[in-house]
């Protein structure tokens, strides 16, 4: 039997009542899911519209589905967490064990980052870049689809680690030895190791390709320095994940082969090095947070300029701002372990480096003040988003540049002070901004506006619940208490974590809100209808056209001579295009392959995981002969008519005409 | 579809392909990286200078420089429209690539043989991880030379086997550059030269 | 459309003011918790408190306006709001960005010297200046607990620190564990110990006390539970109790080690004799040498003593 499944078996199954439930759900929510879809005969649908389609909004779409939903499951394991804690100091069990516990937390982080985070933003990225710069499409939409796949693939080998086996419980960044053999000889590790190792060459691929599209796709007389600042914030984010995502790649690997060939790179015997682990997966791990977070700023640039009505303030300096922070991030990785000891001229160089970083950061948050100053400012839900975040993220800034002082950082390291500190950072700086984000271009997708009030209600709550739940933390830090600990001694702790537990819960109910934002929004979607395609008053290309954006994006290329062009175009009498001017255009046709490939590199994951070695070379294998078949394939694309072209066309101008 | 369009694809492929070696080059930097701080992680056993044999690293060298030479002129021909010189060097590529791999595996299992596996020491460990990974892309192109092959055959020539075939030499000279690394970093300083 | 105009913002003025009033009201409630970090018992710790409020009220210099202004500005220029400007195109002021620049970077400049010099002055491997003898404690994080080694007096602890109050104490620290890290708040500085390796630290309490010590960095699963006291007492004390401890209790040696090492939780403290005074150098080497384990090599011992980056 070994030969077949591994090390595989029953014993693996779970035991704990709270992974038996999520156990025997999730396979049972998706079981009701494809019942509903084959009741209501929508199979053909989705696999047509979505699931093989090429289409860089459609991708965005799935991205962020995708992603929401782990950041369901995300927040509940941070429930988890911080119940279990505050039940801890009140009864002495709390709901796991130490094991289980140290897996909760882990998954969290892993998913929050890699699942959530990353989801959200190239989710975004694909709805809105192209559309951005004029461009009908991305550089690579075959490649778009696999990079998708493989984030679904890491995805689902991340939550399959629930049902059989369980997952890591070496925190979240997973530092050798304890992730090494010896001390993780069990499945966890692994499922973590091949679920970020597939999802990363994914983000890989996605970084590539919009690199690509930036600097080959935009519209005609659409220089660097006209684009929009997402735009930019993109370009600087791809080439931060160029760099830095294989160094995650060689690293998990060098890990893996620690464990799978008994090699002895970072264990720490024979000459292994752990130390080495701690700075390579930090050289990737800081830009990784200025991956998340640039495009967050361009998607908070895009947003002020918006709601004010006014140009945004100072547009090189944000250029300049953006390119700054893009090589600072490469300089600073060891003040994630000043506490190792290096020397103190070292970790002055990283401290003083980090802070660097802030001045840009501080410039952009000046910007943005002064792009409100003298404007009109609509308070929609998505500037409500970035009120919070101005507040938010400030006050992270500050805990930052302390953390910075590397004598300083000796006393508040691996606390829960450090906790509420990048929390501050990614919930304030990156969960708003794409919660904005989302709000913002939802129509252009969908065609009509989420429910402004109940947006609001949602990122009140939000921010309320981030400080009932962190500030508590900040003060546990100085009390002493260390991160991830699943029990404590220290009565006065409990009430601190009970209330951060409730903050927890607040952010909940915002969370709930924004799903009854969409339900409500689905239900009155005649009532909030774009009819205009420019619902805003917005300022970019992507207003330009209708909403929902057609799949072809542009019926004509679009030509720029300014910033903002929409916004300046609009004020100007706009010309309806005569029919010669509409010229065949090439799309991609749908294609499966990416869906395949994805499948295939999970079965490959979790067989590597169980050792079942045969059907991992049967998976590369299959996914070789995939790569080949569709690299070799040069019929790939359909073709739109300019006739076609013009008479699609023709809705655009008689519906603004009705309105008009 | 016009030229046009053709050729900006074309520029738009290898611009992303650039991008992907560049991916790459940090991929061996944080291996070479790896390798060079283990590289006194012996732990008693074997160094450098221990378990380098010069003579066949040479030959490997020559080959692989051989196959990018060879890989150059058939680009060239296919450029020119000399499709039978084309498949005769790309043939040829494919020997010397063949030659550099049977090489370094009868490397690895003469170094296993003597007790020497990548389990004894971090240093071992490092170079087997670091020279394999090198293998693997070597593999992965040869792979690669013979798919386009086959489908030459099969389709003859046009702008699509043009420019895959443009990506494949590409990638060889990227793989030839960092075994002028490896060659460098690994044996000849193994070796104290 | 127009109703939207006249209240919107009222709504983020009353989240603010509940902010405030939250954080008013926790301030009050945690008012007379105990907080070593910011009630510190040790020279070091003391330093690092002041380190704190400095780089708080200097961060103030820029945030304290950010508050202000967004608050301001976001109010006056609503929108419906007839006396404020509106000026859509103006979007550029050389000396307005230059003072946007030019402040924080004067504040960094200081923050940078100050971080130059405090990494020297309060490097967890400088010796402490005192008149006072230093004592010298080695440290091996074991899963899960912390074995203290008193080579000069040969006495040997788990999960208690005993230390004499007013003299610095020199630390040695190891693992036979997963990367783990010594802190004891009240007294500053914590410092990463890990396997074949030897780190370093220097710390001195003021007064006399017992206060928590904690590992910071997950080790496994009762990482949570490796928690030790420090008991910082009187020197004549301190005298008295390791003559008392140098003769009775258990021996540690190597064997007994070997069991010790096995991974455990420990809530109660052990005492023992210390038979063997080279039994930190020999954990430190014992991992690091495929066939020569026991032959401790004092040439790679030093070059470990500064864990490897110093």
């Amino acid at each position: 039997m070994e030969w077949l499944i591994g090390r595989l078996s029953l014993e693996y199954l779970p035991t704990d009542p709270a992974t038996i439930g999520a156990a025997i759900g999730m396979p049972l929510g998706a079981l009701v899911v494809a019942g509903l879809l084959t009741y209501y005969k929508k199979w053909t649908w989705l696999w047509k519209n979505w699931l093989t389609s090429l289409d860089a909004k459609k991708i965005g779409v799935m991205y962020i589905v995708v992603a929401l939903l782990m950041l369901i499951r995300g927040v509940a394991d941070a429930f988890m967490v911080r119940s279990h804690t505050a039940m801890v100091g009140v009864d002495g069990e709390g709901l796991f064990d130490a094991d289980m516990f140290q897996q909760v937390f882990t998954a969290h982080g892993t998913i929050m980052i890699f699942f959530v985070a990353m989801g959200l933003m190239f989710g975004l990225i694909n709805v809105v870049l192209p559309l951005m710069i004029g461009a009908r499409d991305v550089a690579f939409p075959w490649l778009n689809s696999v990079s998708f796949w493989l984030f679904f693939a890491g995805m689902i080998l991340n939550n399959i680690a629930l049902v059989i086996g369980g997952f890591s419980s070496a925190g979240w960044l997973g530092y050798p030895p304890l992730t090494g053999l010896e001390y993780s000889p069990g499945p966890g590790v692994d499922y973590w190791i091949w679920s970020l190792q597939i999802a990363g060459v994914g983000s890989l691929l996605s970084g590539i390709n919009f690199f690509v599209t930036i600097i080959k796709k935009r519209a005609p007389g659409m220089t660097l320095m006209k684009m929009p600042i997402f735009s930019w914030s993109v370009l600087v984010t791809t080439v931060l994940i160029i760099i830095s995502f294989p160094l995650l790649t060689a690293t998990l690997a060098l890990l893996s082969l620690d464990r799978l060939m008994d090699m002895n790179i970072f264990t720490s015997y024979l000459g292994g090095n752990p130390m080495l682990y701690v700075n390579l997966i930090w050289a990737w791990g800081h830009p990784e947070v200025y991956i998340l977070v640039l495009p967050a700023f361009g998607i908070y640039s895009e947003i002020v300029a918006t709601f004010a009505r006014k140009k945004l303030f100072g547009y090189a300096t944000m250029v300049a701002a953006l390119v700054a922070i893009m090589f600072l991030s490469f300089l600073v990785w060891l003040h994630h372990f000043f506490t190792m000891g290096a020397g103190a001229n070292v970790n002055a160089f990283f401290g003083i480096m980090t802070m660097v970083i802030a001045i840009p950061t501080g410039v952009k948050i000046f910007n943005w003040l002064f792009t409100m100053y003298r404007g009109q400012i609509r308070f929609t839900s998505p500037f409500i988003w970035f009120l919070c975040f101005v507040f938010t993220f400030t006050i992270g800034g500050v805990t930052g540049v302390m953390m910075a002082v590397p004598a300083l950082d000796y006393q508040v390291h691996n606390t829960l002070f450090l906790v509420a500190h990048f929390h501050n950072t990614i919930i304030g700086g990156v969960v708003f901004g794409f919660m904005a984000g989302i709000t913002y271009w939802f129509p252009k997708i969908f065609g009509f506006r989420l429910n402004e009030r109940l947006g609001k209600y949602a990122a009140y709550l939000w921010q309320l619940g981030f400080i009932v739940a962190f500030a508590p933390l900040y003060t546990l830090g100085l009390m002493g208490a260390v991160r991830r600990l699943d029990t404590y001694d220290d009565p006065t702790w409990t009430p601190l974590f009970i209330v951060s537990g409730i903050g927890v819960m607040i952010i909940g109910a915002g969370i709930a809100l924004q799903v009854l934002q969409f339900v409500v929004s689905i239900w009155q979607r005649k009532q909030n209808l774009d009819t205009t395609g420019d619902p805003w008053d917005g300022r970019t290309l992507e207003w330009s056209v209708p909403s929902p954006a057609p799949e072809y994006n542009f019926a004509i290329t679009p030509t720029v001579s300014r910033r903002d062009e929409w916004w300046y175009a609009k004020q100007e009498t706009i010309r309806r295009p005569h029919k010669s001017e509409y010229v065949d255009i090439h799309l991609p046709q749908n294609n499966s392959m990416g869906l395949y490939i994805g499948l295939a590199s999970l079965v490959a994951g979790f067989a590597i995981v169980w050792h079942m070695w045969w059907l991992v070379i049967l998976c590369v294998v299959a996914i070789i002969a995939m790569v080949i078949m569709r690299t070799m394939d040069d019929n790939t694309e359909f073709t739109i008519t300019g006739e076609e072209l013009f008479e699609l066309d023709s809705k655009r101008f008689t519906a603004g005409k009705a309105k008009a | 579809m016009s030229a046009h369009v053709m050729g900006e694809r074309e520029s738009t492929a290898r611009f992303g392909f650039w991008l992907y070696l560049l991916s790459d080059v940090m991929i061996f930097g944080a291996l070479f990286a790896t390798f060079m701080i283990l590289r006194g992680g012996t732990a008693g056993g074997p160094t450098d200078a221990d378990i380098i044999e010069p003579f066949p690293v040479l030959l490997q060298t020559l080959a692989l420089l051989a196959s990018s030479f060879t890989v150059a002129v058939a680009v060239l021909a296919a450029r020119a429209g000399k499709l039978q010189t084309m498949k005769l060097y790309l043939w040829a590529t494919f020997l010397l690539g063949a030659t550099f791999l049977g090489l370094e595996l009868a490397e690895f299992i003469n170094l296993v043989g003597e007790g020497h596996s990548w389990r004894e020491s971090a240093f071992l460990s490092s170079f087997f991880a670091l020279v394999g990974t090198h293998g693997l892309h070597i593999t992965i192109g040869l792979l690669w030379l013979v798919v386009w092959l086959a489908y030459y055959q099969k389709r003859g020539m046009n702008d699509g086997m043009q420019r895959r075939l443009g990506l494949f030499a590409l990638f060889w000279h990227f793989l030839d550059i960092i075994w002028i690394w490896l060659f460098t970093i690994v044996y000849m300083f193994g070796v104290g030269v | 459309m127009k109703k939207q105009t006249r209240t919107p913002w009222r709504a983020p003025l009353i989240v603010s003011l509940i902010t405030v009033g939250l954080f008013a009201l926790g301030w009050w409630l945690v008012d007379d918790l105990y907080m070593p970090v910011l009630q510190p018992s040790g020279a070091i710790a003391d330093q690092q408190l002041t380190l704190l409020i400095f780089t708080v009220v200097l961060s103030a210099v820029v945030v304290l306006p950010v508050f202000v202004m967004l608050v301001v500005f976001a109010l006056r220029y609503r929108e419906g709001n007839t006396r404020a400007k509106y000026t859509p195109e103006w979007s550029e002021n050389k000396w307005l960005e230059l003072v946007w620049w030019g402040i924080p970077i004067a504040i960094i400049v200081v923050l940078s010297v100050v971080t130059y010099l405090t990494s020297h002055s309060l490097d967890p491997y400088r010796a402490i200046e005192s008149d006072n003898q230093t004592l010298e404690v080695q440290v091996v994080a074991l899963q899960w607990k912390w074995l203290f080694i008193y080579p000069e007096l040969g006495v040997a602890t788990v999960n208690d620190l005993v230390i004499p109050v007013d003299r610095p104490v020199h630390f040695s620290l190891s693992a036979d564990a997963p990367m783990s890290a010594f802190w004891v708040p009240a007294l500053g500085s914590q410092i990463y110990s890990m396997n074949s390796m030897s780190s370093q630290l220097n710390l001195i309490a003021d007064e006399a006390g017992t206060f928590q010590g904690y590992n910071t960095n997950i080790n496994g699963e009762g990482y949570a539970e490796m928690t030790f006291e420090v008991n910082a007492v009187p020197d004549e004390e301190f005298a008295a109790w390791s003559e008392e401890r140098s003769e009775s209790g258990h021996v540690l040696d190597r064997a007994h080690y070997a069991e010790l090492a096995q991974p455990s939780t420990m809530p109660d403290p052990m005492y023992m004799r210390l038979a063997d005074t080279e039994l930190y150098q020999y954990i430190v080497m014992k991992n690091m040498m495929n066939h020569s384990a026991d032959d401790s090599d004092s040439a790679t011992m030093d070059a470990m003593q500064h864990g490897g980056a110093h």
